[in-house]
């Protein structure tokens, strides 16, 4: 198992740094590729264009990789030992779903330092839905001992489109996980580095800061009027492109367009967590997201990688 | 005879779909067996988190054979008639034929089909991948790169058929799955694969391999292994019949174990406790049978013999418990440091339906009819006010936040915490009440205003924007909420008159500034639904709709105490034998007054009064007289609501009623005698009218 060859400081139960170097070696041997975290704010890892965008269309698809996630609403100023605003996913998206799927999850379980002689895994019905992705699966969420440590979808559609293949989606709450099997109850206290002593660096050492601050970005000091100008900005944009790059048969422009579909959502979030978006307007903002997804969605369907050559 | 073992094993089941698609499963291919003329023995289906189980014994090994006779042209028919019924009937030639000799019609052809019955075996290899394909499943998904669709992935099917060691597989492909003779056990425990021979093999064998197949035994174990921990400790278990059902199904090999949380927590309202152990956890909470107040410890499922005897699974699920109590904890906290009132400001946020506003007009509205209420149901009109404004006040709590289920009984709480008085408490929690039909109705004053001010509410708004329920749909749960009006009002003897009260709370609503109502609003539809939820809940207790009609057509039903009273008299009286009689006697004379009616044309009617000087008969003049006689008794009890009574005005009529039937030609030679006979036919319809339309009773 990897997680044994690796050097001390990187046991999984022991750095949250070795975690992340586990779960990659697991599923780079599997035959992942194994991506970066994508370079703009998201909600979730599934707004990576490696799992979003590979998940429609015919060609097979095997990746995995770290994605941080923005939520500014969950924020709470670093004082709440479960619950940030920034946090770390880990994403495997194999399309199409292996028929043993579920071995291949639970053995990197296995590979993290999860003993299934002692533990007890279960697969609880929890389906899946993004409204601003105009996405749906099935799937369950992963408890290890009553605790939930993945969550496991079957896509079914995407950005308004059927999948098919269809693409198994595995989300491993990093933090979460690292905390159980690291055996804290802080998420702050989380051994980063591995290392003891003067040399340890806590989660809290990297992020405590970061959380306070951007809480208060988030819910206090973030500039609502160009905020609102930013997610228009975006749209016009979005929509610029798509038909910019549009050429009948074939679209240029899909992978810069769902770009500024990612912004408009972030922006969104932004300002919900403000509070300023009342509950009809709420449900205007998700259309105005979700109707930019579609679009974007019939564009990356007439790209090489959306199948249109295949 | 032979027997049928089907599996279709997958990836984890829902718990909560599990029961119903072993149902289904059974329904569907006995069916099918039972439609292809293979009449079985006895069925059963079981289910778990991974497989569906479906048993079918004592199945005839063939179908029985069939003989069809079709008939065809006569003998000598011209040819393209024979070639015609050749080609239909698929023969190649007319000596293929036989001739049927008719004495009447002359000789014609037949052509006999004769079919031997398939062999069991064909029958189920056509019918189970239909079945698998076609699979009722509340939401059903692909996987991989095929087409099929199940719950969650289909992985292997077994199907076994024949008796004991010679049962062999049915072969069969549905999307790349072959049918086999091998099942897998526990997931984890015996993961391996294995070989059944028939259903008695394959239920021992799982067993064996770590899998209780039947979700009532698990039920059974995990409620025995429950009481055994907890008695061991002198405590006892919170009984929880839907959390012991869907343990049942997240897991094949139940293993009960306890673990405790931090003694702090119970501070906390029970309920919220439970709650949050229950919906986030799937566990049980435990109490002291003495003091019966929860304990600080809780009962998991789990799914495994853990090697260290459980100590990892009860410390991650103790770790689990004690964050999710802390976090209600936490909540609790928060939330008593808001008073209900200073809540109220968060209700205009919340949109309540987009074209009925916000939650807070809706408070408001529900107050204004609570008001109108309270003297009617014997409610203090302070309290009743004050019990109104708060009584949604709970739901933008961080607890009822958090879960939902506790909405009203939190309200309770932060009520009493901030030192309301108990029946305005009470009154935050009983207006939801009754939430379905063996759920208790409100029985405090200020509790039956509030609750019927809410439900009624509802129903006037969803009525003025058009959203009525429609067949099986009924999602804002109008049905429940008029059911709960009716039993409010039943089992309190309240006596509203629903009628007004609808129209005046939908003036409320017309000067609403951004209410979006419909232009088309009747509130006479919403009297009709209220009738016919009324005789859905009558007829639950043995009373035919035929009297609900009956009475509904004479008083209209707005007063539901009244009509109800005035139901259970009329069904008394014609129980008796002078109600059965005149209950004849009302039908004969008004058939009489139809059929001349209609005989006589179009603009005569019958409906005038009756002349004394054409009485020519005792048996008409007696009639009259006690007919007027009946007429002021009954006028005198129905002012008084003493429907039995009025009831009881009626019987004397029975005797001359027969008598005037006996004696008396209605039809005489003289018109204006025929006419003034008519009439007092006509008398008796309209006397009985008083107290009930008798036309609309059946029998």
């Amino acid at each position: 198992m990897p997680s044994q060859s690796a050097p001390c400081d990187l046991v999984p139960q022991r750095s949250f740094q070795g975690l992340i170097l586990a779960l990659q070696q697991y599923w780079a041997d599997y035959g992942c590729v194994i991506l970066q975290p994508y370079d703009m704010e998201v909600g979730a890892g599934t707004f990576h264009p490696g799992t979003i965008l590979r998940a429609m269309g015919p060609k097979h698809w095997n990746a995995a990789y770290v994605q941080p996630s923005r939520r500014p609403k969950d924020g709470r100023y670093g004082n709440n030992p479960n619950r940030l605003q920034h946090y770390y996913q880990f994403q495997v998206t194999l399309k199409p779903s292996p028929k043993d799927i579920q071995e291949l999850y639970l053995k990197s379980l296995y590979a993290l330092g999860i003993d299934p002689e002692n533990h007890d895994i279960r697969f609880v019905e929890d389906d899946w839905e993004s409204p601003t992705l105009g996405a749906w699966g099935l799937g369950w969420e992963v408890w290890c001992d009553g605790m939930e440590v993945s969550q496991f979808t079957y896509f079914q559609q995407v950005c308004g489109q059927d999948c098919s293949p269809v693409t198994g989606e595995l989300t491993y709450g990093l933090e979460r996980l690292a905390m159980y099997v690291q055996g804290v109850d802080s998420i702050y206290d989380l051994n980063f580095n591995g290392a003891e002593g003067d040399n340890r660096v806590s989660y809290g050492d990297v992020f405590l800061q970061a959380e306070q601050e951007f809480s208060r970005y988030n819910f206090e000091y973030a500039n609502t009027t160009d905020l609102t100008r930013h997610f228009e900005d975006a749209e016009k944009e979005c929509k610029a492109l798509l038909e910019a790059g549009d050429h009948e048969e074939i679209h240029l422009l899909a992978l810069p367009a769902y770009d500024q579909c990612i912004k408009a959502s972030h922006v969104f979030n932004l300002l919900d967590a403000r509070g300023v978006i009342s509950v009809t307007e709420r449900q205007s903002y998700i259309l105005r997201v979700r109707d930019l997804s579609r679009r974007c969605g019939l564009a990356w369907i007439k790209t090489d990688a959306g199948g249109v050559n295949a | 005879m032979p027997n049928l073992l089907l599996e279709l094993f997958s990836e984890e089941i829902p718990a909560r779909m599990q029961s119903r698609a072993a149902e289904d499963l059974q329904k569907l291919v006995t069916n099918a067996l039972v439609d292809a003329g293979l009449v079985y023995e006895s069925a059963g289906a079981f289910s778990t988190p991974r497989r569906l189980t479906l048993s079918v014994t004592g199945i005839p090994a063939t179908q029985p054979d069939t003989r069809d006779e079709r008939k065809g042209p006569r003998v000598g028919a011209p040819d393209k008639a024979v070639e015609g019924f050749l080609r239909s009937a698929g023969l190649t030639s007319i000596d293929q034929a036989e001739i049927k000799t008719d004495a009447k019609k002359g000789d014609f052809y037949i052509a006999v089909v004769e079919s031997k019955g398939e062999t069991a075996e064909q029958v189920i290899a056509g019918i189970i991948p239909t079945i698998i394909q076609q699979f009722p499943w509340p939401k059903s998904m692909k996987w991989g790169s095929g087409n099929l669709r199940w719950v969650r992935p289909l992985q292997s099917v077994l199907c076994l058929f024949g008796e004991g060691e010679d049962a062999k597989v049915i072969p069969f492909e549905i999307e790349g799955i072959i049918s086999g003779n091998t099942t897998s056990g526990h997931r984890f425990m015996a993961p391996d694969e294995f070989v059944v021979t028939d259903f008695e093999d394959y239920e021992a064998r799982l067993e064996n391999a770590r899998v209780v197949l039947e979700s009532k035994r698990r039920q059974e174990i995990i409620l025995h292994e429950a009481k055994e921990l907890t008695f061991a400790l002198g405590l006892e278990l919170v009984d929880d019949k839907s959390l012991l059902h869907e343990t049942a199904g997240l897991v094949e090999w139940p293993v009960v174990m306890m673990g405790s949380f931090d003694e702090t927590f119970l501070e906390v309202p029970p309920e919220v406790l439970t709650s949050a152990m229950k919906s986030h956890q799937k566990c049980f909470s435990v109490r002291d049978p003495k003091t019966t107040k929860l304990v600080n410890k809780f009962l998991l499922v789990s799914n495994l013999e853990a090697k260290d005897g459980g100590k990892k699974i009860v410390s991650g699920n103790e770790r689990v418990i004690n964050a999710r109590l802390n976090d209600a904890k936490f909540f609790w906290h928060r939330d008593l440091d808001v008073k209900l009132e200073d809540q109220m400001g968060k209700l205009d946020a919340i949109i309540f339906h987009e074209k009925l506003g916000s939650q807070s007009q809706r408070v408001a509205r529900i107050e204004e009819l609570a008001k109108k209420l309270a003297p009617l149901v014997g409610a203090d009109p302070e309290q009743t006010y004050r019990a109104a404004k708060l009584c949604k006040a709970d739901l933008v709590t961080e607890m009822v936040g958090e879960f939902p289920e506790l909405q009203g009984l939190m309200g309770r709480y932060y009520a009493l915490a901030q030192g309301e008085v108990e029946n305005i408490a009470k009154a935050c929690e009983d207006h939801y009440k009754p939430q379905g039909p063996s759920d208790d109705v409100p029985v405090d004053p200020v509790s039956i205003a509030v609750a019927l001010a809410d439900k009624l509410d509802t129903l006037v708004g969803f009525w003025a924007i058009n959203e009525k329920p429609t067949g099986s749909k009924d999602p804002y749960a109008l049905r429940r909420a008029a059911l709960g009006v009716i039993r409010i009002i039943l089992e309190n003897q309240a006596r509203v008159h629903l009628g007004e009260l609808i129209s005046s709370h939908l003036d409320l609503y017309r000067n609403q500034p951004n209410s979006g109502l419909s232009e088309t609003f009747d509130s006479q539809n919403l009297d009709a639904f209220f009738a016919d939820r009324l005789k859905v809940h009558l007829r639950d207790r043995g009373i035919g709709h035929d009297l609900i009609d009956a009475v509904f057509s004479t008083s209209g039903g707005s007063d539901l105490v009244a009509t109800v009273k005035r139901i259970e008299a009329l069904r008394e009286f014609l129980k008796t034998e002078d109600g059965e009689n005149l209950l004849a006697g009302y039908k004969r004379a008004a058939n009489i007054v139809r059929i001349e009616e209609k005989k006589d044309g179009p603009s005569i009617e019958y409906s005038g009064e009756v002349d004394k000087s054409f009485f020519e008969q005792d048996e008409e003049k007696s009639l009259h007289a006690e007919l007027q006689m009946a007429r002021a008794t009954a006028a005198k009890a129905l002012k008084t609501e003493n429907f039995s009574a009025a009831m009881a005005a009626m019987a004397p009529l029975r005797g001359p009623v027969d008598l005037f039937f006996e004696a008396v030609t209605v039809n005489a030679d003289d018109p204006a005698i025929r006419r003034n006979r008519l009439c007092l036919l006509n008398q008796i319809r309209k006397t009985l009218g008083r107290v009930a339309d008798f036309s609309k009773i059946e029998g």
